[in-house]
């Protein structure tokens, strides 16, 4: 470890994380539905009195092929632990091809946040036909358990810390601080 | 606003940034003339003898407009900065560095122990044996010596301090620079938070845009060292990632005219809250292939997608840096 | 509100803050009310904590919770407050919009606001219904509800967009659904195109005897309504005919249609089938669909003798002219009116209908799948369809019942449920099993005086007259097993003689029957080919794969695409009198968009704002209906907002943000994600 950045390599996590343990846990689960299949899945998982995980909060658009990847880094980035994208099966988009199209976003967009150190189980497209309840429940039960398991989505740097300089990271322990034999030994792990 | 004594002053300064943006200014060539004769300038490290103290002597709100470049990375950048700001009635951020964070912001996909040791001890051309690195304050020689604190995360300069406009580029084109600062010595200032620069994207000057196709399908992507790139053509119908479509305009889209893909150097427009996600929705929705496996094969093609969708960004995107764990 | 813009500093966005007008605005008064629905709600989530939440929002006026908000008075609530507290937001909060999202906007409208400054919140369907916990079942309900209300705050004044229906109808199938549907339509002045796959309409209700519970004769009340059909001045009548492509939207539906080839020309034959008499082939050769196999006919062949229309048809798999070429084509000599054509071709015409009726029908369940039955293996296992034949006086024994070897059957079994009610076939109960297993026992016991043993599960008579038919049946000395039958097999010494092992739980024994003629009661099943019939009309099948009505009670006849319509078995199992109240619905409800001449469509559309686009292109080639054009001259995309359906495929992938959808603006979707997650 480099002792100058020993205690601020994690830059600090205030809220968010105090007021969730580990045990308590609830991921918070942004749903981008499809008007068509996805959404109409959970109104029939509804009338059918399925029971699935209460952390997906749906938020509807006509098509999956409108959820522009902004909505997802967006939702991430305002304390989503999870986004989950629906849309209906290949070859059934009520717009013909909406779905592709949200396909190839979701294929791109996947790359670049697994790239920014978010785990690919935060972010999950799935086809879901208007019968398809139970299948909703399965994948609303799964995510909700897969991001439980992760635990909280801690990024790096919550937008609300970002202008304070603690948030960027800048307390740095002097020598003196960190104890004078450090001054000369740089240990490189 | 209230009109000081004389001349207008005006300070310009740089943050974490390359010197491109002090180039931009002095290839404003006989136009910087202008710019000089009607203001006082205060400070300019890159040109004139100023120092901190005379800043910090200056009444607050006595500069009229603060230029500053670059990225905040440094607790010193981040005093100047604040310095400047108070001192100013308007501070602009100018070139990308400072708008967007730009290319220092690239090193969010670290943090300070990955940059030092990239830095300092693992570069191939790195010869450091003892392992010494940058340090607060350091005794040598019988003198305590100090350096500025170095963060864990680079920021844009609005991340930092209010800053009032933006001046985008990487480094700004001239034209945007004359135009910005003509619209700031008119008087008639525009909403704060306008980015001086129209807010088309860039097809809308390219001279290539009717050769673009429409009914455009990407099946592959190539790089500009991959292919003899032909000249007229669109560049991506040439499957060339260019960013023009979702890069703001002013530039008279100088690296196309240049045969090189736009870069996204100037940012979004004000409609767009994340120019990186905004480029791959547009990009990814042209892509050719309706399963994993052939859009997959198309993606590969893009090496770096951070690198290349947020390569002046990172800093004021969305998640504005990498999650380490 | 976008915090964010171009250089992280932020105060850019155009859009208002929370609760503040932006200049010149009438400050944004917001009422949220949220509904109990009875108990729906109110059991699960905390209705009163959502509404004091709501309440605490910025811009909130006023929040209510109200028993029953679909209620007239909850509409009224809504209306009164708009006028005394001059709201000009409302949020509801009850169930689906897809239920009561009319009925919400309609009571804004009534309180004279324009009805899209309204957001539903759905916290039925999506939490009180599908959560048990108290808390966090309200918890995200308040969260659903705030981020309607930061939603709501940018909505616009729209208006609904007006398309016109064209008046004509495709009605696809030509079984009693199809019939019903196209007759009301054609009544009611509509012009319908009927379109059926086979050669002749009637559907399998041609195929049948007597009906139940009544035994009036199938042919009886079915013939007539098939002649109706084709002498309808209405009804354009397309057999082998069968869907391939479906364009456009309610109202103006293009639709290919395939003509395969009959080889015939309908508009010349009369149906006099000297032809078939003619043919080569001495006696027939194949088996007749119609029959269920049971009886043979030649390559050229009338499809039933009630068969509208009333033509013949060559089956070119069989005939030898198409297989060598060398046929002396003894059937043209002998047609006087020239209407054999060899080289007919499949043709493809477009027709343009207003609306759609889907009437595909079902099949019965492949005995087959069930092998402990015997069908297939055992010469005299029959299903019921087969038994059908046997009874009626068309069929191939002229309506006697008797074995393959001709003798009459002295004990008769019905098999109930075969392929129904069994998790290895399909779950579902077939509906009509039960009813015609009881029809086929009286005919079988009136005609052959057999004993009659019927194996069912559960006896269900659940329709006008069906237990007193049951009854009937019962006292007709039908002997009536409760048990499921475990196996069929046959006797060693081999006249045919079958054995079926059953379970008889009213006795509380297991039974060795001996029956020398074994009826399965198959039941119903989606069509093999009902997936990609949905797929061709953009429909939805529900799990089982039955095509899926809009909603189970108030919608049934209704599917997700508006303009097209349910009629009989393809929505599911149904009886005759059920099919035909049904196929009157959907032709009602076709009647009804019709004659509105209108459709009234979601302003959902998208729009380039000409000043900011670059003419990047990107939109063009994603658009799926072509409504977005390039203006060379501007430099500009253009949307015909005509063409648009709403997608907002084109709003996502403008790289410059350019392009905005009604009702679903980037800032309202920025601002209903924030909501959720905004912690409380």
């Amino acid at each position: 470890m480099l002792e100058q950045a020993d205690s601020t390599v994690q830059a600090p996590q205030a809220d968010l994380t105090s007021q969730t343990s580990a045990e308590d846990f609830e991921p918070r689960i942004v749903a981008l539905f499809c008007n068509w299949c996805t959404y109409m899945a959970a109104d029939l998982a509804g009338t059918s009195r399925m029971r699935y995980a209460p952390n997906v909060r749906v938020v509807r658009v006509m098509c999956s092929g409108r959820i522009d990847p902004q909505f997802v880094m967006h939702a991430f980035a305002r304390g989503a632990d999870g986004v989950l994208i629906g849309g209906c099966h290949p070859g059934d988009c009520h717009y013909q091809e909406g779905n592709y199209k949200a396909l190839r976003r979701f294929r791109l967009l996947r790359r670049v946040i697994e790239s920014l150190g978010i785990e690919r189980e935060r972010l999950r497209l799935e086809w879901i036909s208007a019968s398809e309840a139970d299948r909703l429940r399965k994948v609303a039960d799964e995510m909700a358990a897969d991001i439980r398991a992760l635990g909280p989505l801690q990024l790096s740097i919550p937008a609300e810390e970002f202008r304070n300089a603690e948030g960027a990271g800048a307390e740095i322990p002097s020598p003196e601080i960190a104890g004078e034999t450090a001054a000369k030994e740089v240990a490189v792990p | 606003m209230t009109k000081p004594e004389g001349k207008p002053k005006v300070a310009f300064y740089w943050c974490a940034s390359c010197g491109g943006c002090e180039e931009a200014v002095v290839d404003l060539a006989e136009g910087i003339l202008d710019v000089v004769g009607a203001v006082d300038i205060v400070m300019w490290p890159v040109a004139l003898d100023f120092k901190r103290a005379d800043i910090e002597a200056m009444p607050d709100g006595s500069i009229l407009a603060s230029f500053i470049n670059g990225a905040i990375r440094t607790t010193e950048q981040e005093e100047m900065a604040s310095l400047l700001r108070r001192k100013s009635q308007l501070v602009i951020a100018f070139g990308a560095c400072s708008q967007l964070g730009g290319i220092p912001g690239l090193a969010n996909l670290y943090d300070r122990e990955g940059v030092y040791r990239a830095a300092y001890l693992e570069s191939p051309s790195t010869e450091n044996p003892e392992g010494t690195l940058p340090r607060l304050r350091s005794r040598e020689n019988g003198y305590d010596l100090s350096l500025p604190g170095f963060y864990d995360t680079v920021r844009a300069l609005g991340q930092v301090i209010d800053v009032d406009y933006a001046i985008p580029g990487c480094a700004p084109h001239p034209k945007v620079i004359q135009a910005a600062v003509a619209t700031l010595l008119s008087g008639e200032l525009p909403p704060k938070g306008t980015v001086l620069a129209p807010d088309q994207a860039v097809c809308e000057e390219c001279p290539r845009r009717e050769s673009k196709p429409l009914d455009l399908s990407i099946s592959e992507f190539k790089r500009p060292h991959e292919v003899i790139i032909d000249e007229e053509t669109c560049l991506l119908a040439q499957g060339l990632l260019c960013l023009g479509p979702a890069t703001r305009a002013g530039c008279d889209a100088a690296c196309v005219c240049g045969n090189m893909p736009c870069s996204g150097c100037s940012g979004p427009t004000s409609r767009v809250l994340d120019h990186g996600a905004k480029a791959i929705s547009g990009i990814a929705s042209l892509i050719g292939g309706d399963d994993e496996e052939a859009i997959d094969s198309v993606l590969d093609g893009i090496p770096d997608p951070v690198g290349t969708f947020y390569r002046y960004g990172l800093p004021a995107s969305l998640l504005r840096r990498k999650t380490l764990s | 509100m976008l915090r964010e813009n171009g250089f992280g500093s932020g105060p850019t966005s155009g859009g208002k803050t929370n609760g503040a007008p932006v200049n010149g605005d009438p400050p944004i008064r917001i009422g949220v009310y949220v509904c109990h629905c009875g108990t729906n709600i109110a059991r699960t989530v905390d209705v009163e904590r959502v509404t004091e939440k709501a309440g605490e929002l910025p811009g909130v006026t006023i929040a209510r919770d109200y028993k029953y908000m679909c209620s007239d008075p909850g509409q009224e609530l809504i209306k009164e407050d708009i006028e005394e507290l001059g709201l000009n937001r409302i949020v509801v909060a009850s169930c689906s919009p897809n239920l009561h999202e009319g009925t919400f906007r309609g009571a804004t409208a009534a309180g004279g606001l324009n009805p899209f400054f309204f957001q539903m919140v759905n916290i039925r369907e999506h939490a009180s219904w599908v959560h048990e916990d108290r808390e966090s079942a309200t918890d995200k309900a308040i969260d659903l509800v705030r981020a309607a209300v930061r939603r709501v705050h940018h909505h616009k004044a729209l208006e609904t967009r007006r398309v016109p229906i064209k008046p004509e109808v495709l009605v696809v199938g030509g079984g009693i659904a199809g019939i019903s549907a196209a007759l009301t339509l054609a009544d009611g002045g509509k012009h319908v195109y009927l379109i059926e796959r086979e050669a002749s309409i009637g559907g399998h209700m041609a195929q049948f005897d007597k009906t139940f519970p009544t035994l009036d004769c199938a042919a009886c009340i079915l013939t007539p309504k098939m002649t109706q059909v084709r002498n309808h001045p209405n009804i354009t009548l397309m057999t082998m005919t069968e869907v391939v492509k479906v364009d456009g939207f309610v109202g103006s539906y293009e639709v290919t249609v395939k003509h395969r080839p009959r080889f015939i020309d309908v508009s010349l034959c009369v149906g006099c089938q000297q032809c078939i008499d003619a043919c080569v082939y001495k006696r027939g050769k194949f088996e007749d669909e119609f029959d269920a196999g049971l009886s043979m006919r030649k390559p050229i062949y009338l499809p039933n003798a009630q068969a509208v229309p009333q033509v013949v048809l060559i089956d070119p798999e069989q005939c030898i002219q198409f297989s060598s070429g060398k046929c002396k084509q003894t059937c043209v000599e002998a047609c006087d009116r020239d209407a054999i054509f060899f080289d007919q071709e499949e043709r493809i015409e477009t027709l343009d209908v207003g609306a759609i009726i889907m009437a595909t029908g079902f099949q019965t369940f492949d005995a087959r799948r069930s092998p402990h039955y015997g069908y297939g293996i055992y010469p005299n296992v029959y299903t019921a369809l087969e038994v059908e034949r046997l009874v009626n006086a068309s069929g191939p024994t002229g309506g006697e019942i008797v074995l393959r070897d001709g003798e009459k059957p002295t004990a008769v079994g019905i098999v109930h449920c075969v392929g129904s009610r069994n998790q290895k076939s399909n779950p579902w109960c077939s509906k009509v099993c039960c009813m015609y297993s009881l029809k086929l026992a009286h005919l079988i016991k009136e005609k052959t005086d057999a004993e009659v043993y019927n194996f069912y599960i559960d006896m269900r008579t659940p329709g006008k007259g069906f237990e007193e038919f049951y009854q009937r049946v019962a006292s007709e000395g039908t002997h009536l097993i409760r048990g499921k039958v475990a196996s069929v097999y046959q006797q060693a010494d081999g006249d045919g003689e079958l054995l079926v092992d059953v379970e008889d739980t009213l006795a509380g024994m297991v039974r060795r029957i001996p029956v020398d003629m074994l009826v399965l009661a198959v039941g119903l099943e989606p069509r093999y080919d009902a997936e990609e019939v949905r797929r061709t009309f953009n429909i939805t099948c529900s799990g089982d794969g039955w095509f899926m009505e809009r909603h189970p009670k108030l919608a049934p006849v209704d599917t997700f695409t508006d303009g097209v319509y349910l009629a009989g078995c393809c929505q599911g199992p149904k009886d005759i009198p059920e099919t035909v109240a049904q196929a009157g619905a959907a032709a009602g409800q076709a009647l009804a968009l019709i004659g509105r001449g209108y459709m009234e469509l979601e302003p959902n559309t998208a729009q380039v704002i000409a000043e900011d686009c670059s003419g990047c292109k990107t939109c063009i080639p994603l658009c799926p209906y072509q409504a977005i054009l390039h203006d060379d001259a501007e430099n500009r995309a253009e949307i015909n907002e005509v063409l648009c359906k709403g997608c907002g495929v084109c709003v996502a992938a403008c790289p410059s943000g350019s392009i905005v959808q009604n009702l679903f603006e980037d800032t309202e979707i920025y601002e209903e994600i924030e909501g959720v997650l905004a912690y409380a």
